[in-house]
């Protein structure tokens, strides 16, 4: 479940987590988690709680295709990009996912129901395309698997 | 008498992905309707992926499957008397006879499928933590021993000795030694890390367990990528039995030894994936990667001396350990020893995991295991070893699958990812997605892979429209050889390989008609 933002369980995570330098990576994950992105004020916290300045703290979020500073779609939607996924057709399930969901890759959909992302390989390859919604796998997906999925009418 | 009936469905991402958890849920409402009993174990995968889910039941000690099998046709199934091992159109035999699996040589992956992750006693049935047991009791110098005896080599894609590396990290100095186990399986192609984690975790930590003993290290991380989300959750719940029966933790079987293990979660980042970029992560920070030297086996993480190495690699181990050295190098051809896991994908009619002997060809792999292409199209390209190996056309297929013999011919065998291609894919397109790729995932330390990889895709763009095709045909040679020279690691160092590879054996891919 995504929380709206909220500092005292920001501030939990983090002592959760271990508020140390050599935790940030675990700490921002945790925060992705939660909030569904890192705000300007997560990036504060967590450099105050960690004795970090905030540039250091927004090199590494920045570093990290999982860190997003912008708050995800309900649905957060993973098409694999890559190339056991690409020999079996992800460049036209994209297209097709595009098209449907009216949002392009790396967009998040206007109502905000949606984000649809790239990803570079989810270990299903023997089963491509593979697609993630939030945390799950979905195997061979076609655009009838996908419209099913996902929710939508044919 | 029990007459409870045994039904194992995989709980592995490939099986859950067409649906296994449904499959479950469907039986196990059919069966309390029908007043059947029923037990349900979500056993690992034996890497049939393309007949996930692959459901079995436990008639008189055999274990008869169906698959694959959807939600769909459980009423089936039970119509035919599933429960009975009755016929259907789904059934597959007893799994043991499978050919797919009965002609692989099951070294690493043997109790994959077969036993319950989640169960100690199941592992420890079917010889889990002997290989610990006899290491606890003969110590470092015996281990290190049987490796180097074993001639097992870095199973992440470099092929470095494991024997050597383990020797370097026991010499070296220090008061706080690390093992970090690299668990960020990103290359396209791969999923034998995942298979492994999902199906048998405990291996993993029993190698984990051995290593800290051989080196002198008392903590392990295991940097796990994100996307699998699934291998975390029995991994940490492996991490946690291992501890309640003491084969972690504290006074490890009452030796005196400790270990710890934690697991930590990458960020989606692919360069991750190499070493000293990982340590970095594991520090906290952005995977931007080290000069080398110094080796991580003397100046690894936090400055310490550190063993990093892949899952199958430290999976091996207890075997190895277990079995003798010498069982295991009785696999395999001239320096690649043992078996590696292949992972066959893309457009495959039966992709899977196969672990087998070094030495069969690639052809062999994709024709007998693999049954040709998906699309029943004739095989076009086949990329092997990641997004950083070579693009083979049909006539390398009878390359052995041997470190050396790839090495040969500009290409990898890596992590043993095999990746088939139809007649329908453009490999200009292919290539240029190759330089793409490299720029999305680069670390930007050093120049030759961060521009290098911009300047490539803008390259091959200029080719495939047909602009200045000499000049820029030169260009994106002289870009190559920058690019492998120059680079500070396998990132941009490699990534041009599929790229010559795609010019040297499919030029026609990249002259379109002159518009």
């Amino acid at each position: 479940m995504i929380h709206k933002y909220d500092e005292k369980i920001a501030l939990d995570i983090i002592h959760q987590v271990g508020a140390k330098p050599e935790m940030l990576v675990q700490i921002l994950r945790a925060f992705v988690v939660k909030f569904s992105y890192i705000s300007e004020s997560a990036i504060r916290l967590i450099a105050k709680e960690l004795n970090l300045s905030r540039a250091e703290i927004h090199g590494t979020v920045s570093f990290y295709h999982d860190f997003r500073t912008t708050k995800a779609g309900e649905t957060v939607i993973k098409i694999c990009q890559a190339e056991a996924c690409q020999a079996m057709g992800s460049r036209q399930l994209t297209a097709h996912a595009e098209k449907v969901l009216g949002v392009k890759l790396h967009g998040t959909s206007e109502n905000n129901a949606y984000s649809l992302e790239p990803i570079y390989c989810l270990g299903n390859c023997a089963c491509s395309p593979a697609v993630m919604i939030d945390e799950k796998v979905y195997g061979k997906v076609d655009t009838k698997k996908f419209n099913q999925i996902v929710g939508f009418k044919e | 008498m029990n007459t409870s009936t045994k039904i194992f469905i995989p709980r592995d991402t490939a099986s859950i992905s067409m649906g296994g958890d449904e499959v479950a849920i469907k039986i196990e409402e059919i069966a309390q309707k029908e007043k059947k009993e029923v037990t349900i174990i979500r056993n690992g995968s034996w890497g049939m992926s393309w007949l996930e889910p692959l459901i079995e039941i436990e008639i008189e000690g055999h274990r008869v499957a169906y698959g694959p099998i959807s939600e769909t046709d459980v009423i089936d199934l039970f119509e035919a008397d599933f429960l009975k091992g009755g016929s259907h159109p789904l059934k597959l035999g007893n799994t043991n006879d499978i050919a797919y699996l009965k002609n692989q040589q099951r070294w690493t992956f043997r109790r994959c499928g077969l036993i319950d992750p989640a169960s100690i006693e199941d592992y420890i049935k079917n010889r889990g933590f002997s290989g610990l047991e006899i290491a606890l009791q003969k110590g470092s110098s015996h281990i290190l021993k049987e490796l180097e005896k074993s001639g097992l080599r870095g199973r992440g894609g470099a092929g470095f000795p494991t024997a050597i590396k383990w020797q370097t990290v026991t010499n070296a100095e220090g008061d706080q030694k690390y093992i970090a186990c690299n668990a960020d399986e990103g290359d396209s192609g791969t999923f034998s890390d995942r298979i492994l984690m999902e199906s048998d975790p405990l291996a993993l930590i029993e190698g984990m367990t051995i290593a800290g003993l051989t080196v002198g290290a008392n903590k392990g991380y295991i940097y796990l990528r994100s996307e699998y989300p699934i291998a975390h959750e029995i991994l940490a719940s492996a991490i946690k039995t291992a501890k309640e029966h003491n084969w972690l933790g504290k006074d490890i079987q009452a030796s005196g030894f400790d270990f710890e293990i934690d697991i930590h979660i990458g960020g989606g980042s692919y360069v991750c994936g190499e070493e000293t970029a990982m340590l970095e992560s594991l520090e906290g920070k952005a995977g931007m990667i080290r000069f080398k030297p110094p080796l991580p086996a003397l100046e690894g993480l936090f400055g310490k001396p550190t063993v990093v190495n892949n899952v199958v690699t430290l999976a091996s181990v207890p075997d190895i350990i277990d079995q003798g050295g010498s069982a295991y190098s009785a696999y395999g051809v001239n320096r690649s020893k043992g078996t590696l896991a292949f992972q066959l994908s893309g457009n495959v009619k039966q992709g899977g995991l196969v672990e087998i002997a070094f030495g069969i060809t690639l052809r062999e792999l994709i024709e007998k295991w693999g049954g040709g292409t998906a699309s029943g199209k004739p095989v076009y390209a086949v990329q092997v070893g990641g997004p950083l190996g070579a693009y083979f056309p049909n006539s390398l297929l009878d390359t052995p699958l041997d470190y050396e013999a790839f090495a040969a011919k500009d290409g990898m065998v890596g992590h043993g990812g095999v990746v088939v291609f139809d007649d329908t894919a453009d490999m200009a397109i292919q290539a240029r997605f190759a330089m793409e790729f490299c720029s999305i995932e680069s670390c930007g330390k050093c120049t030759p892979c961060r521009i290098g990889s911009i300047r490539g895709v803008e390259v091959i763009d200029r080719i495939i429209n047909n602009e200045n095709r000499e000049k820029n045909m030169d260009l994106l040679n002289d870009l190559c050889e920058t690019m492998i020279d120059g680079s500070l690691c396998a990132m941009g160092g490699m990534t041009p390989f599929p790229v010559k590879s795609a010019l040297q054996y499919f030029p026609e891919d990249f002259k379109p008609e002159i518009k």
